[in-house]
């Protein structure tokens, strides 16, 4: 029963959706299943907050290996919660003055705004950042030309790098106007175009097309076939 | 000297790697001098999307991305309403990520209020917000934005706001713009909203450098333009300077041409890197080889 309802409801969301979409006159169901999806949506941050308390406060409570970045995350989540549900330090909409917490929580200077602009935006902003760090390293440790399919890949990659930037344009621009295609420039856009548009058309159309026998035939996770 | 190379530190990497990126910013930063650019047919095709709408023509545009990806996305997001203030649109805002609003924020901020403050919330642009559910959020809002949507981000009901009247779906819309970070974004405008419609729903959009590549077996049909990341930003930001910018443009409206200068520089110490290794390689294999 705990699996079965679920995946009616699912299947029936799905053949909704499919019937919508084909038939003009049930449009309304497909909005109708598409707008339950939202609230489902809504729900799911409040289960996804349960969530991230039960595993962390878990982890704080049994000292597992790293229980104290699991503190500080339950710390900051349920800071940014309170501040933001209780609008904590909101001025007052202009518009109606006497309603303490009718202002914008977003508004530059109130305490979500700082929590944002000097804890969330650097935080992540430096974990994407860090990225350009690690590719370098593991450029350097793990591209190796061993086989032709490497070095294929290797010079498309150098390619790419140099036409995406002005090192592509200034490298080939002696070519004469007859070897256009040979500018690294319009190489790039020809790997981009052709090459990449045909292998990423292919990989779509064959996921597409091998998903719906695996499904067909019941199985439940069509990525792994089992 | 070998023996360095071949136990190279990754610490030594990331100093490179950090000089790299620090010494162009650095430079470009104390003399305000670019590379040049020459916009590909996407960018062209993105400007001309904007370029031929007339004024007053509504325009939408889905801020999809974070401050993770706000390094390499928020000078497209800057010169897209730059371009849109300039051609003197009606400016639709809104968002499919919870941080969508305060990207929205920023570049109202940074473009509207600071140089064109005549241009009046909610008859000029608005921003309707974010709302959770992903492509559902499309999917209601491609035939009923009044369903999902019934206040702005402010909270001001909808009836109330001038310039959203008219406007009862994306179907309404002249042209939907969005700049993407990932899910949910480009794939899924295109998706849920320009296939189902594809003769009333017209799309452009710019997105991050790893997801440019899934985004082009869409082109042209389903998506007429695309800018992939900051180069596809600077190409655009050429087009919209060169025609709106003036003389003296604010160097605000240069970030993403700035920006090249490291991206040049990181990309050719990446190269450097993997040739270096491959040699080592090469050597030490002939080595064993011998042995």
């Amino acid at each position: 029963m705990k699996r079965t309802v679920p995946l009616m409801i699912t299947a029936l969301g799905g053949f909704v959706l499919i019937v919508a979409y084909f038939i003009p006159a049930t449009q309304g169901w497909g909005e109708v299943a598409a707008i339950w999806f939202d609230i489902l949506a809504a729900i799911a941050f409040v289960l996804g907050g349960g969530n991230l308390l039960k595993i962390h406060l878990k982890k704080a409570s049994d000292r597992a290996p790293g229980w104290g970045y699991s503190v500080i995350t339950v710390l900051a989540f349920l800071t940014t919660l309170s501040v933001g549900l209780g609008k904590i330090g909101v001025n007052p909409n202009p518009m109606y003055p006497g309603f303490p917490l009718s202002g914008d929580y977003r508004e530059i200077g109130s305490p979500f705004w700082w929590l944002y602009e000097y804890a969330f935006k650097p935080l992540t902003a430096t974990m994407f950042a860090m990225l350009a760090f690690y590719i370098a390293s593991a450029a350097f440790r793990a591209f190796r030309a061993k086989n032709v399919e490497a070095v294929l890949l290797l010079g498309t990659a150098f390619i790419i790098l140099l036409g995406r930037t002005f090192a592509g344009v200034y490298l080939t621009s002696w070519l004469p106007d007859s070897l256009f295609g040979l500018r690294i420039e319009n190489m790039t856009i020809t790997i981009m175009s052709v090459f990449n548009t045909a292998g990423n058309r292919a990989i779509m159309i064959g996921i597409a097309l091998g998903i719906d026998p695996i499904w067909g035939r019941g199985r439940s996770d069509p990525c792994t076939n089992s | 000297m070998y023996e360095f190379l071949k136990n190279l530190d990754k610490r030594w990497i990331f100093l490179m790697m950090f000089l790299a990126v620090s010494v162009p910013i650095y430079i470009i930063g104390k003399t305000g001098k670019t590379f040049p650019e020459v916009p590909t047919l996407l960018a062209e095709a993105t400007f001309q999307a904007i370029e031929e709408l007339k004024e007053g023509d509504p325009i939408l545009l889905s801020f999809d991305y974070d401050p993770a990806s706000e390094g390499e996305l928020a000078p497209m997001a800057t010169a897209f309403v730059k371009h849109s203030c300039e051609k003197r649109l009606k400016i639709y805002f809104m968002a499919l990520w919870p941080v969508g609003p305060q990207m929205i924020d920023d570049v109202i901020a940074r473009v509207i209020r600071s140089d064109f403050p005549e241009m009046v919330y909610g008859v000029d642009y608005v921003n309707i917000g974010f709302k959770p559910g992903n492509e559902g959020v499309i999917k209601v809002i491609v035939t009923d934005l009044r369903e999902l949507y019934t206040t702005d981000d402010k909270g001001t009901p909808i009836a109330q706001i001038p310039m959203m009247e008219g406007i009862h779906s994306v179907q309404d819309f002249k042209l939907v713009v969005n700049v993407s970070a990932g899910y949910a974004g480009t794939k899924e405008w295109v998706q849920y909203a320009v296939t189902p419609f594809p003769d009333k729903i017209k799309l452009v959009a710019g997105c991050t450098g790893v997801q440019a590549p899934l985004l082009y077996p869409y082109i042209p049909q389903q998506l007429p333009g695309l800018l992939g990341a900051i180069k596809g930003a600077a190409e655009y930001e050429k087009l919209v300077i060169d025609k709106y910018g003036g003389t003296n443009p604010d160097p605000k409206y240069l970030e993403a041409k700035r920006r090249m200068g490291p991206q040049l520089v990181a990309h050719i110490l990446i190269i450097i890197l993997v040739v270096l290794a491959n040699v080592i390689y090469y050597i030490e294999k002939k080595r064993e080889a011998r042995t």
